[in-house]
């Protein structure tokens, strides 16, 4: 059998430069546009005008024009689809007692508006900061249950700390690349942070300690089983005994993902391609960072924390 | 093998009442048991979907006062007002709800004008004391809740009016409305479409409003110009509304108090018509019409034939009226039709394409496993869209998008146990005790593994609890939903259609391996 912990420090080093990359991109993200990442109405407040017209007429300026004599100075214009769907996202301040109708009124100047398909969001800053508020505690919250969760689920293993601490570290892996990911994404689409955006990361949280824990479980099966055998055999039988398990539930998941990328409406597909890229990080990190991480742990490879002492002594092969 | 038949009958009558109950426009069935033509049990199901779908407008209004100057129950008065003007336009579907104890919103769906919404929505509470001398009693019986016309109500119209011809003026003078927007965005000034006509102009098919009674009787549609009810004084003049009961009759009244300004102008009316009767009317509807019995130049009590109910009722509409809530726009959404139509549409095909590629893998990867595990899948996906209308789920773009994801995970539970199965028969068991065992050892991954994005999905249910976040709860409680079903339908209902099948044949699966997928 291909022997996968031998080359662990091939997965740290694919880990290693994948994280570099996201955090690169929050950097210059934040060093370009203020911000590591785009946040949305949500969080900021502020209008999102998605218009639909009926006819050709709209462009950058002419848009520009209408938010300006509205007072609105610095409207952010993006098109949406190409250029034959005539549709188009503004962003813009949010101003009390601004209907939209009167908006679309102004902009019905340029070219007709189909008003059965435009979709509006207007976000007051304070309700933007209680979002933001109730994300944090959100995120803290899941921090602390998911930590306890590790513990409960680890409480017979001999060095529950150690196990924990590796799903845990797979997850902030997880999470660190998604939120590279959506850097770039913002980057480059103009894609924003919103509610949902949050959910899919703690939605990938929640799918990345599910799948650490499945192959820690049959690690900690199988110690007493194979007594004898060098520990980083038992680990490689742990991971191939559950990779098809693994690699199957992914997959089916990928299925609908993917269909829903594909043929959903563009409502939900900044989430699905969110989570989509959070579950495959997550299906690689569960075996090629958690595991090898507690392998190298165990082994004593890791500078400051102390090994195993029976585990590192044992031979590298059977 | 028999309790495993019991189990297929238990199955197939769920996912046949599941099916049922899925069946798009079923809305439920009633029965009449002993035949008296009375239902003695209904079942009622029905659709929720949610503003991203069907379209329309979703509000967030906050209280524009400090926290410390109204209550809970003023708030849930101005709600209340909001409600019943909503209702006026005819926006039957129309749910107003408090959030927290600053903040109203409104979900409108549909097709709405937003304008004409924006306006009833924000408009504040008008209180009228009106002039009611020589009114009988069998007439005021009748209009009871039925608009009633008065000066004030002809007064804010006319305002109305002349504020709309000169924002006509100046945008013929200057080429842009700016100035008389926002005159007419104002609250206050927004606030002078009253009810009273609103009710003649927007009467909704299917409410009974009588026409508005005037001092002529009932306008008729060609009355124009018949007079008024003479308005006293109006909610500004009230200080203090509180319903008690009368320590010595036990009756409950309602004692209300008067503003110095109130008290000048109610003690002289109040004085010189003792005896007669004097109209309540809040936006233009009569709430109840009580005789004078004194002079009341500083306050007084209305007493009639209360209930607790009624007297604090109407002390909170006093109240409400007294103090008007003027009410700011938080947040706002529009949603046109076609769009959220056109999205389900998508999500729906989407997700159809989906479940059949997963069938079809689960098919060819795990052979007769797999079509256990597939018809499990189905059971599954009817028994989840009848949980949604049987709570009902609000269904929107995201809590969709949360249930077709739960479908894709829900064969995870079927594949720790089949992969357990393929284990056991590679140690040389044989078939019933390989499937067995993966039964018995894989409930414990399968519970385990489910349970962190469990408490995932409950956190997620609370951030949505936030008036800003909502959407993300149906995302939640669809992924929940289906997480939980899952535990019974991977197991359960996996074990019942694999039992059945391997009874069915299972010589001819024990001699050929590979339809075991091994």
């Amino acid at each position: 059998m291909f022997n996968l912990m031998e080359k662990r420090r091939w997965y740290f080093m694919i880990s290693g430069v994948a994280l570099t990359i996201s955090i690169g991109l929050m950097i210059y993200s934040t060093v370009t546009t203020g911000q590591p990442f785009r946040l949305g109405v949500d969080f900021q407040g502020g209008s999102i005008y998605e218009i639909q017209f009926e006819e050709a007429g709209a462009n950058e300026e002419n848009i520009r024009e209408v938010f300006n004599s509205l007072g609105d100075e610095n409207p952010i214009i993006q098109r949406l689809g190409d250029e034959n769907d005539y549709r188009w996202s503004i962003r813009g301040s949010f101003t009390e007692g601004q209907s939209s109708e009167e908006v679309i009124e102004a902009l019905e100047t340029i070219a007709p508006v189909a008003e059965d398909s435009v979709n509006i969001e207007q976000v007051s800053g304070t309700v933007g900061q209680e979002v933001t508020r109730a994300a944090l505690f959100a995120v803290l919250a899941a921090s602390i249950v998911i930590t306890g969760f590790i513990v409960i689920a680890f409480r017979t293993v001999p060095k529950r700390t150690r196990y924990g601490l590796c799903a845990i570290a797979a997850m902030v892996h997880d999470v660190l690349i998604v939120m590279g990911a959506m850097a770039l994404f913002g980057l480059i689409f103009g894609w924003e942070i919103d509610a949902l955006f949050l959910t899919a990361v703690l939605t990938v949280v929640g799918f990345s300690v599910q799948d650490s824990i499945v192959v820690f479980d049959r690690i900690r099966e199988n110690i007493p089983k194979h007594v004898g055998e060098p520990y980083e055999t038992i680990v490689d039988r742990s991971v191939w005994e559950t990779i098809h398990r693994s690699l199957a539930t992914q997959l089916n998941a990928f299925f609908i993902m993917i269909a829903i990328l594909l043929f959903g409406g563009d409502t939900v597909q900044q989430f699905i391609a969110v989570l989509f890229i959070g579950l495959l990080s997550g299906t690689y990190s569960s075996i090629f960072v958690a595991v090898p991480l507690l392998v190298s742990w165990e082994k004593g490879e890791l500078p400051l924390l102390e090994g195993d002492e029976h585990i590192a002594a044992s031979p590298a092969k059977a | 093998m028999k309790h495993h038949y019991r189990w297929l009958v238990f199955v197939v009558i769920l996912a046949a009442f599941a099916l049922w109950v899925s069946i798009p426009g079923n809305e439920g069935a009633s029965f009449d048991f002993n035949n008296d033509d009375e239902p003695d049990f209904t079942l009622t199901v029905y659709e929720s979907l949610g503003l991203d779908i069907i379209g329309g407008l979703r509000v967030l209004l906050r209280a524009d006062l400090p926290t410390d100057a109204y209550t809970r129950d003023d708030l849930q008065e101005a709600a209340n007002n909001v409600s019943r003007r909503v209702n006026g336009l005819g926006l039957s579907e129309a749910t107003i709800q408090l959030q927290g104890d600053t903040r109203i919103l409104v979900e409108l769906p549909g097709v709405v004008d937003e304008v004409q919404a924006r306006q009833t929505i924000q408009q504040t509470a008008l209180l009228e004391f009106v002039n009611f001398a020589g009114i009988d009693s069998s007439t005021i019986a009748t209009y009871e809740g039925q608009p009633v016309l008065t000066t004030e109500q002809t007064r804010i119209e006319e305002q109305r009016q002349r504020a709309l011809e000169e924002q006509g003026a100046t945008e013929e003078a200057t080429g842009e409305g700016e100035e008389a927007t926002e005159a007419l965005t104002d609250p206050t000034s927004v606030a002078l479409t009253t009810i009273g006509t609103l009710a003649t102009q927007l009467m909704p098919e299917g409410v009974n409003l009588l026409p508005p009674l005037t001092r002529a009787g009932p306008l008729q549609e060609d009355g124009e110009g018949q007079p008024p009810f003479e308005t006293v004084m109006t909610g500004d003049g009230l200080s203090a509304a509180v319903a008690e009961r009368d320590p010595t009759s036990g009756q409950w009244l309602i004692r209300f108090e008067l503003t110095d300004e109130g008290g000048d102008v109610f003690g002289p009316f109040t004085g010189s018509n003792v005896g007669q009767p004097m109209a309540i009317i809040l936006d233009g509807i009569l709430l109840s019409a009580p005789t004078i019995q004194d002079a009341l130049p500083t306050g007084g009590v209305i007493s009639g034939q209360f209930t607790e109910d009624e007297a604090k009722q109407l002390a909170l509409q006093l109240r409400s009226g007294a103090l008007p809530i003027p009410l700011s726009v938080e947040s706002f959404s529009r949603v046109g039709a076609t769009l959220g139509q056109e999205s389900v549409e998508l999500s729906i095909r989407a997700g159809i394409v989906g479940v059949i590629i997963v069938l079809t893998f689960m098919l060819f990867y795990y052979r007769v496993p797999g079509l256990a595990a597939d018809l499990a899948l189905l059971v599954f996906i009817v028994l989840n869209l009848a949980i949604f209308k049987l709570i009902p789920v609000t269904l929107t773009l995201p809590a969709i998008t949360g249930f077709l994801i739960s479908i894709g995970t829900a064969v995870d539970g079927n594949i720790l146990i089949f992969e357990r199965l393929k284990e056991e028969l590679r140690d040389g068991k044989d078939l019933r005790p390989a499937l067995d065992a993966g039964f018995d050892r894989a409930w414990t991954s399968i519970r385990d593994s489910n349970i962190s994005t469990i408490i995932i999905c409950g956190i997620l249910f609370f951030f949505g609890q936030t008036p800003g976040a909502s959407i993300v709860s149906g995302f939640a409680i669809t992924l929940a939903i289906g997480l939980v079903l899952n535990l019974f339908t991977a197991v359960l209902v996996t074990r019942t259609f694999l039992y059945v099948i391997v009874g069915l044949g299972s010589d001819a699966i024990a001699e050929r391996k590979w339809l075991l997928g091994t």
